[in-house]
């Protein structure tokens, strides 16, 4: 296992210096950011030249790519376009966001598969009718849809809640957001889960283990859940680095300055220091996530080994 | 063995998760406030674009915090944008070229430092140093030794390290050398650019970033970069435009919408940037509530006269038929909802007619007749290729609805289904690099905010030969000796009548197209009074009183 996960994690340095590559590239070839600052008037050429000599935006690309990654791998992030250097943009921007992420994910586990095991274990009755229609419902309306109805009916129609998280971004205010953000997947979670119960509750061990007398509990528990949360497990640790890049609309509609803030922010005004820190780190969570779900198997199936 | 440490695994997650929870109940309370607490106004804001640095910020969201935070030697009537003297006691000269400027006794930075002549001296050597690569620095291109500190040539070193045209006489008198005439040079500094900077700025400039010193009625609290401000009054400021409220709270929102969202909760008393989509409801919701002020920005689309298919006066009957063809009236209304209004001239009816604003100059060019707009466009050989391209950046103000109105009415002029389509360009950086580059063979949205209320500010920057946003490269003697002349003018009366009759050749020449005037929009909740929009459609935060 030790082995399985070194090799693993030396197959991600590779990918990373690749991913950057492409990122830089990219924000790259969205073209020169020097002349936005300057706003409606042309940019005088000596003050321009003075910028891009300073960001290093004169040098060639590669040469660009090889000094950022120098940098990068001092510690150092490079600056935004205000001065802010990214690792400070970072230092609060990610926090949110995680914050963000974890909630939504809480909510999609909880929920998620309490709902697909309910369902799964009561197959083609009621309450299963229910949820699949619910599911397809949530599924069906786009994330910003639901987030300003429901950010309208309970921050300005009820007053529940404030429609805007404050600049701190505290736990509780993050609730309305997590639960919008995790609508989708949460439907996603609650069919996977209720498809692979319904399956693995004919199967024989399930069978063998209702004749041996053990309780139901520890049936559905132990035996049924453990064996039917494989692939939930994988949309899920894929679906943590969804969360957290792709929490850009959510967090523009309750103005959360988190990552995709920042990341928007920095497309906006082609920031590419910004826009590859943040990918940077994204890239990272992604390919940590996507380690733990396949150490993840090991655990639920003792089938599965990793040499 | 395997099995308990997973056990003990998952008992952690669980505990974190706990832990994580618990932690939000206590810290809760804390962030749930509303808009600051007693005469605190809150107000919408964006993350500046640049460094805080007054000669480095030339966008409204940096621009709300230096007019908080800074006073100048001159200031602009936040009502009638009339300028007049602020920190200066006195600005003359006899000659136009040579200034005395004689700074008032009394003023303050909020950390003691007095206000001087040196403030400004040293602020403006600052401003103009190319090493310090100020966005702004081009203002102070009319003081002597400005081509010494700042050398145009790409990648050359400044040969002087101060301006020579100016020089500080005693602690509290100045005096200014231009390299030429300029009759309303002292009208220009109330710009936020002039401002001027405490010692301390030099002395320890990172600080200074992250907490910026000023002299005007509000001195900064704490800056969280990319967040919030929260400014409070400055009780020792000798101004007569003392704050009228205890402080600004400025919280950036990355969405206007959510930002009305906030203000009809109640959670934001002062929102300047309303969505366009909300603006139908947003008389009906918020009532007296709405502002919806004059403001001094001009829309325009500019001709690519650098291109032969555009350029000459042969071109000149094209250029004013597809003018023509445009049904500004409609526009406005359909799509902004009367918060644009059509333009008559290529200035901005908020400087008034004594600052050179004239509704008759555009006159038919800019009045709609499809018919004649036809005749002009087919008498001069029809569009250039048969076919009309309209470019701007779509990425805010709705621009691609009015292209496409702009569009729909030109073609019904000429009875063409496809002769004008539109070029919508992604972001406004990528935008600006085109027009800087010349690319665009077609028509292209030219916007002016005016940096000061004069109608120099509307012309000189745009239409000079080889000047900054001349971006059409639109040339004519004529024009470029007026505006010398009116420079050079004994007075500003005189220099706004020059203007004006530079100006009507623009008429003449039609290098671009007025479109429509845009107005400030603004919002406020029932907390405050007094909320109104500057000539720069910035709302005027001092006199903002809170119930």
């Amino acid at each position: 296992m030790g082995r399985y996960v070194i090799r693993r994690l030396l197959q991600m340095i590779p990918v990373f210096i690749g991913t950057t590559f492409l990122i830089f590239f990219m924000v790259y070839a969205l073209g020169d950011p020097v002349t936005a600052m300057f706003g409606d008037r042309a940019p005088d050429p000596a003050t321009a030249a003075q910028i891009r000599r300073d960001l290093n935006l004169d040098k060639p690309l590669w040469q660009q790519y090889v000094l950022y990654m120098g940098n990068i791998f001092t510690g150092d992030f490079g600056q935004a376009f205000n001065g802010q250097p990214v690792l400070d943009l970072m230092r609060s921007a990610w926090p949110i966001t995680v914050r963000l992420a974890l909630l939504a994910v809480l909510f999609e586990m909880i929920i998620g598969v309490t709902l697909g095991v309910i369902s799964g274990l009561r197959r083609g009755r009621a309450v299963d009718t229910g949820v699949l229609f619910a599911t397809l419902v949530v599924i069906s309306i786009p994330t910003f849809v639901t987030g300003y109805v429901l950010q309208y009916l309970l921050g300005v129609k009820w007053g529940w809640v404030t429609p805007a998280v404050s600049s701190g971004a505290p736990w509780d205010e993050l609730i309305l957001p997590a639960v919008v953000l995790a609508l989708v997947s949460l439907a996603y979670t609650t069919r996977l889960t209720r498809t692979s119960v319904a399956e693995n509750a004919r199967a024989d061990y399930v069978r063998t283990a209702v004749a041996k007398g053990l309780p139901r509990r520890r049936i559905t528990v132990r035996h049924l859940l453990r064996n039917s949360l494989i692939p939930v497990v994988t949309f899920l640790g894929i679906d943590i680095g969804n969360l957290m890049g792709g929490a850009i609309v959510t967090e523009r509609i309750f103005n959360i300055q988190g990552v995709g803030y920042q990341l928007w922010q920095g497309v906006l005004r082609q920031n590419a220091p910004t826009v590859v820190g943040f990918v940077t780190v994204l890239v990272i969570v992604y390919l940590l996530a996507n380690l733990v779900v396949d150490v993840l198997y090991a655990v639920l199936d003792p089938r599965i080994r990793y040499a | 063995m395997r099995r308990a440490t997973r056990a003990s695994w998952t008992a952690c997650v669980v505990c974190a998760a706990l832990a994580a929870t618990g932690c939000g109940s206590d810290s809760g309370d804390g962030g749930g406030s509303s808009g600051g607490g007693g005469g605190t106004v809150s107000a919408q804001w964006g993350d500046p674009q640049n460094p805080l640095e007054p000669a480095n910020t030339n966008e409204v969201q940096g621009g709300k915090v230096l007019k908080l935070i800074t006073r100048g030697l001159v200031i602009y009537d936040p009502k009638t944008a009339e300028p007049k003297n602020m920190l200066a006691e006195s600005i003359k000269s006899d000659d136009q070229k040579n200034w005395t400027v004689k700074v008032k006794k009394g003023f303050r930075f909020s950390n003691g430092e007095p206000v001087d002549a040196k403030s400004f001296v040293d602020a403006w050597n600052y401003a103009a140093n190319i090493k310090n690569r100020q966005v702004n620095s081009s203002f102070f291109k009319y003081i002597e030794g400005y081509d010494k500190v700042h050398p145009t040539a790409e990648g050359s070193e400044p040969s002087a390290q101060k301006l020579s045209g100016l020089k500080v006489v005693n602690n509290r008198t100045f005096t200014v050398k231009l390299s030429q005439k300029f009759a309303i040079w002292p009208d220009t500094l109330g710009y936020p650019a002039f401002a001027p900077l405490p010692q301390a700025f030099f002395d320890d400039h990172a600080a200074w970033l992250d907490k910026p010193i000023g002299n005007g009625p509000y001195k900064i609290d704490s800056y969280a970069k990319g967040t919030s401000m929260k400014l409070v009054k400055d009780d020792k400021y000798t101004g007569d435009d003392k704050a009228q409220n205890d402080g600004i709270e400025l919280k950036v929102y990355t969405d206007q919408n959510t930002a009305y969202t906030d203000l009809q909760a109640g959670n934001l008393d002062v929102s300047d940037e309303l969505p366009a989509g909300q603006l139908a409801n947003a008389e009906s919701d918020l009532g007296d509530r709405f502002i919806n002020q004059k403001a001094g920005i001009i829309q325009t689309l500019a001709y690519p006269l650098y291109d032969d298919a555009w350029s000459g006066a042969d071109k000149a009957d094209l250029r004013r038929g597809i003018s023509m063809a445009i049904d500004r009236e409609q526009i406005t209304k359909q799509i902004y909802n009367d918060t644009r209004v059509p333009a008559k001239d290529w200035t901005s009816p908020v400087i008034g007619e004594k600052g050179g604003f004239d509704d008759t100059i555009c006159g038919d060019l800019c009045t709609y007749d499809p018919k004649k707009a036809k005749k002009l466009i087919d008498g001069a050989g029809g569009l250039p290729g048969g076919k009309l391209t309209i470019s701007s950046n779509v990425d805010t103000g709705s621009h691609r609805e009015w292209m496409d109105a702009v569009c729909n009415s030109i073609n019904k002029a000429l009875g063409k289904e496809n002769a004008c389509v539109v070029n919508p360009i992604g972001t406004f950086a990528d935008f600006r690099t085109q027009v800087v580059d010349r690319s665009f063979k077609g028509p292209f949205r030219s916007g002016w905010q005016m940096d000061y209320p004069l109608i120099e500010n509307f012309l000189a920057p745009t239409y000079y030969t080889g000047a900054s946003s001349n971006d059409g490269e639109y040339s004519n003697k004529k024009f470029d000796d007026l505006v010398d002349q009116a420079n050079a003018a004994d007075d500003t009366a005189a220099a706004v009548e020059k203007y004006k009759e530079a100006e009507r050749l623009l008429a003449k020449d039609v290098p671009s197209i007025p479109l429509w005037y845009q107005n400030g929009i603004a919002g406020h909740s029932d907390r405050v009074t007094d909320v109104f929009l500057d000539p720069f459609s910035v709302p005027y935060y001092p006199d903002i009183k809170v119930k």
